[in-house]
């Protein structure tokens, strides 16, 4: 036991011992487990991102310290703290999960660190648990599915049926829908999420058909996403009613399922506020460099997470690279001028942003290749729901 | 009650059940006859679903992929029999579950660096695609191919234990195994073919949902825990008792999901059901367990004497 | 070893890594939890598959209280006194050992490893029903517990109450193996039915031991929350019963300081191989394999290795 102690004690020391003149980011993901896929995703988009600004920011060095959460929200929260007191970091981002941000947020803020999620966007921390450090690069999770109630409300859908995953994000979606869906919702499925997670989604299903509704919403991200669709159209569902999804067909899942060859998911239409197709000199920049990196679109995780980076430099920037100068950094970054992806937009008194949201469809590009088209603005300048909780001004 | 409804969910119950005695079956015999514990069993049901998929991606054909990935998977079989789990046989239960979980954790990582972390999904084929009219309802052609070789495979072995000589070997190992062993049986070869067909069956049966969910990592150790709840519900060592017991989880699970929660509805405020009802089903086929292991210890076809 | 552990705190200090006061907690809390397993586990040789469920009763024993306190509602549970919350923790801890033992101790062999870990699903899934707190996202302790005289806010008060429950755990589970109890303990994991010729009641020993056990590990739990301020069901899932079964055999089962030993490697293990790669599980995965092939005493002549 000493001896292995002391192996400890020497791993630890040859670690890191600080640096002046260095901006040091902690990004918490995802990399084992099934959703690694997103982890990934993102990983790949700060890399880019940070290689983009030539490794720099107002003069100093990036260090991205990527760390694994491994889908589990106590070790994410470990591994945020790890990156406070060891690798003592300056921002903390990364972050896909509510459950693994909503667990990572005490320590982060209690130790006076800037907080920005690249990906979840819980109620929350929109509302009443809002921090003055805390910034997101996405949405609030009820955003998107309100977007996507409005749609419905345009093609004249009257009834729904909603089957979602039984955690904070799913009752988000089903929050988020129910605020602008006009017409009746004949019934609710939530299903088993997190460790064995239903993927057979026959039952539900079965029950969406026998209510006679004209359409289904669901949110189903990473893997259960291409079994609920398959699962859809093998029901023989997609004759009869209308599947409208929320973040479960994205870049990632896109070429699994040409490979697969469903077509039942070309002309499919979902809500979001970018798309690698949007005209803005940023974004243009990132998908061509995205592809030319790695050979494939990038998902809308990795827009969020490019943007994060460059949001954080802009904070660096308009403090003229002193760290400790955080009053300087938020003010920066308050602004939201840091040339997003998804065009100019605005933060809100909780810091999320205010911003467009759009409807997309999967189409084929010039080369064959699946990806997204912007098909019209749904809602403008939207704000979330829970911003007038939140105390700050 | 919604008959159209009831029927579907009865069929979507057994499919499950089909699936879950597919993988339940050889993880029963290798307990009973072998008495060795095998938590990876699951990473069979893990690898016929990568390997199928990949096959059947490479070769067009995804019957074909199938074909191609059951002699893989009793390649794979063979392998972790000899290495892993060969010289623990008869050793303590502690040291059977460690080695083993150790397995599931290798194998997940190996799968991770062959197929990646997203997965592979396949699409059928056109001829299974379509659906049947049954009565009041409308079946997936795909489901009752699941249910009738499911059944198909347990009539197999049902007709393969008690009517071969083969078979009638693996009765007398799991009745007796010292006594197998003194009337010169061959029992390292029996207990090689015992483990090896286990793993075909559950990589038939991790082939056959890939159509339905997708191959993915950790969908080995997301079955093993209901697979063992099936064999300590039909008792260990019992075909007839995993089969039995896989059924009743199957319609049990999806009868649960079905209406738990409108079930909950008569008694509790809307919103508690709904997140309530998932939970409860969930926990369901637990509940039943504990129950069954309170009132009959040794499960509905409690294991004889095995004269140990 | 364990004057080490108490300096632990001076050393981070002076080495200017407080990250290794965070791991040393860690491991001192798992430590205890493995500590009261070792007592059901390596002295009984009773293994349980769903020990994390106390762990979870414990965190939540603190959880549910402080949440109210904060939020209000439920005034006859809301507090903030650390006192309540160890003593909710220790009698949730043992009551629900007392109910689930009886039930499982009609039970032996692997049908006692199947139902308590049913039982250690059961909590998982009712947990996760709580929506009140958090369901499956978890709860996050604004507030930790109130202790007279101990500020469990500062990491070093909080290391150190840890570090004395767990030497006091430790020497009770020493003085306990020699006394009468812990050798009738014995006897019954050795004989049965001897000791109950003998004229011991073997069932009530054993469930003095496991509730015991409960009690203890609750305990633990409650000291997890309050070190990590965010609990989650998952921290009763069954993968983490088996983290907890490894600590105490890869630490020796039935020695006194076996789990801070296997507390210690796991902790290590976890923490240097995950900083080398995203694969790490392959090497843990191969490690677990070699120590059960290992203490199976496939590597060596002699037969056995630890008893279990």
């Amino acid at each position: 036991m000493r001896k292995f102690l002391a192996t400890g004690l020497v791993l630890g020391m040859s670690a890191v011992a600080a640096f002046a003149g260095e901006v040091r980011i902690g990004f918490v993901t995802t990399l084992t487990t099934p959703a690694a896929v997103i982890g990934r995703d993102m990983v790949d988009a700060a890399k880019l991102a940070v290689k983009n600004m030539g490794g720099k920011m107002a003069g100093l060095d990036v260090r991205l310290i990527i760390e694994d959460d491994g889908f589990r929200p106590d070790t994410g929260r470990l591994k945020t703290v790890k990156l406070i007191k060891q690798d003592k970091v300056d921002f903390l981002t990364g972050y896909i999960w509510s459950h693994v941000l909503l667990a990572s947020r005490k320590p982060a803020l209690d130790a006076g660190k800037f907080l920005i999620s690249a990906n979840a966007g819980p109620s929350p921390l929109a509302g009443k648990l809002c921090n003055r450090n805390f910034f997101s690069a996405s949405w609030q999770n009820d955003q998107i599915p309100m977007a996507m109630g409005e749609v419905l409300n345009q093609l004249g859908i009257k009834s729904l049926y909603l089957i979602n995953p039984n955690y904070a994000a799913g009752k988000n979606m089903v929050s988020g829908v129910s605020r602008t869906f006009k017409g009746k919702i004949l019934g609710k499925d939530f299903t088993r999420w997190g460790k064995g997670a239903q993927l057979d989604f026959s039952a539900e299903l079965a029950k969406a058909k026998a209510s006679g509704a004209q359409a289904i919403f669901s949110f189903y991200p990473g893997k259960a996403g291409a079994a609920f669709i398959k699962q859809f159209q093998q029901a023989g569902l997609d004759k009869s009613m209308k599947l409208f999804t929320v973040y479960t067909i994205d870049a990632l899942s896109l070429p699994k399922f040409q490979k697969a060859g469903l077509k039942v998911v070309l002309g499919s239409q979902s809500t979001h506020f970018w798309s690698p197709d949007m005209d803005n000199p940023a974004n243009r920049k990132f998908v061509s460099s995205f592809r030319a990196a790695y050979g494939r679109y990038p998902s809308f995780y990795a827009a969020q997470a490019y943007d994060a980076i460059n949001l954080i430099r802009s904070g660096v920037e308009g403090a003229r690279g002193d760290l400790s100068n955080t009053d300087a950094i938020r003010a920066a970054m308050e602004r939201a001028d840091f040339g997003s992806v998804r065009g100019k937009f605005t933060y809100g008194n909780n810091h999320f942003p205010i911003q467009n949201f759009y409807l997309r469809e999967v189409v084929a590009d010039a080369d064959g290749n699946w990806t997204f088209k912007t098909v019209k603005t749904v809602l403008k300048n939207h704000q979330d729901p829970y911003a007038k909780d939140c105390p700050l001004k | 009650m919604n008959t159209a409804l009831f029927v579907t969910q009865l069929v979507n119950g057994l499919q499950l059940g089909v699936l879950l005695f597919l993988v339940a079956s050889g993880l029963t015999l290798v307990f009973g006859i072998l008495d060795f514990v095998n938590l990876a069993h699951g990473v069979f049901y893990m690898l016929g679903a990568f390997i199928s998929a990949s096959l059947a991606a490479l070769s067009g054909s995804w019957p074909l992929g199938v074909m191609l990935a059951l002699p893989l998977v009793a390649l794979a079989g063979a392998a972790t029999e000899r290495l892993v789990a060969r010289p623990l046989y008869g050793k303590s239960h502690l040291a059977q579950v460690l080695a083993t979980f150790g397995l599931i954790l290798l194998a997940d990582a190996l799968a991770m660096l062959i197929w990646g972390v997203e997965g592979r999904t396949v699409a059928l084929p056109a001829w299974l695609q379509g659906r049947v009219a049954a009565g009041v309802v409308e079946l997936p052609v795909y489901r009752l191919v699941i249910i009738f070789s499911g059944l198909a495979v347990a009539a197999a072995l049902y007709v393969w234990v008690h009517h071969t000589r083969f078979g009638m070997l693996v009765r007398a190992a799991a009745a007796n195994r010292a006594m197998a062993e003194a009337l010169g049986v061959d029992t390292a070869r029996l207990h090689a073919v015992v483990f090896i067909l286990g793993a075909v069956l559950a990589g038939l049966a991790g082939a056959l949902i890939t159509p339905i969910t997708e191959a993915s990592l950790s969908m080995g150790s997301d079955i093993i825990i209901v697979a063992f709840v099936v064999i300590i519900i039909g008792g260990t060592g019992s075909l007839k008792g995993a089969f039995a017991a896989a059924m009743l989880v199957g319609l049990v699970d999806a009868l649960g999901r079905a209406w738990l929660d409108d079930l909950f509805k008569l008694a509790f405020p809307a919103e508690i059901a709904e997140t309530a009802a998932p939970a409860i089903s969930a926990m369901s086929i637990y509940i039943l367990m504990a129950a069954i292991l309170v009132l009959r210890p040794g499960g509905l076809f409690p294991p004889r004497a095995r004269g140990r | 070893m364990m004057a080490a552990l108490a300096l632990l705190p001076l050393i981070a200090q002076l080495a200017h890594q407080p990250f290794w006061l965070d791991l040393a907690t860690r491991l001192v809390i798992l430590a205890m939890a493995a500590a009261s397993l070792n007592i059901i586990l390596g002295l009984g040789g009773l293994v349980s598959f769903g020990h994390a469920a106390f762990l979870g009763i414990g965190a939540y024993a603190v959880g549910i209280p402080v949440h109210h306190s904060i939020y209000g509602g439920a005034s006859w549970l809301a507090s903030d006194n650390g006192l309540f919350h160890f003593a909710l923790a220790v009698g949730a801890g043992a009551l629900f050992a007392l109910v689930t033992g009886a039930l499982s101790l009609r039970t032996k062999g692997v049908h006692f490893i199947m139902i308590t870990m049913a039982f250690g699903q059961m909590i998982y899934y009712l947990l996760e029903s709580l929506e009140t707190y958090g369901g499956n996202d978890g709860l996050t302790l604004d507030v930790r517990s109130a202790l007279p005289g101990i500020d469990l806010d500062n990491p070093a008060q909080l290391y150190w109450l840890a570090f004395v429950i767990l030497a006091g755990v430790l020497v009770m589970t020493w003085r306990l193996r020699d006394a009468r109890f812990g050798l009738a303990l014995a006897g019954a994991r050795e004989n049965a039915r001897r000791m109950a010729a003998l004229g011991h009641d073997v069932t009530r020993i054993r469930l003095a031991a496991y509730v015991l056990a409960g009690a203890i590990c609750a305990l633990a739990g409650a000291l997890m929350a309050n070190s990590t301020a965010f609990i989650t069901p998952a921290m009763t899932s069954w993968p983490r019963s088996g983290e907890l079964m490894f600590m105490v055999i890869l630490g020796g089962a039935g020695r006194i300081l076996g789990p801070v030993l296997g507390a210690g490697l796991f902790v290590l293990l976890e923490e240097a191989l995950s900083s080398f790669t995203t694969y790490w599980h392959l090497p843990f995965g191969l490690l677990l394999i070699l120590a059960a092939l290992w203490q199976a005493g496939v590597f060596t002549t002699r037969s056995g290795g630890a008893r279990t």
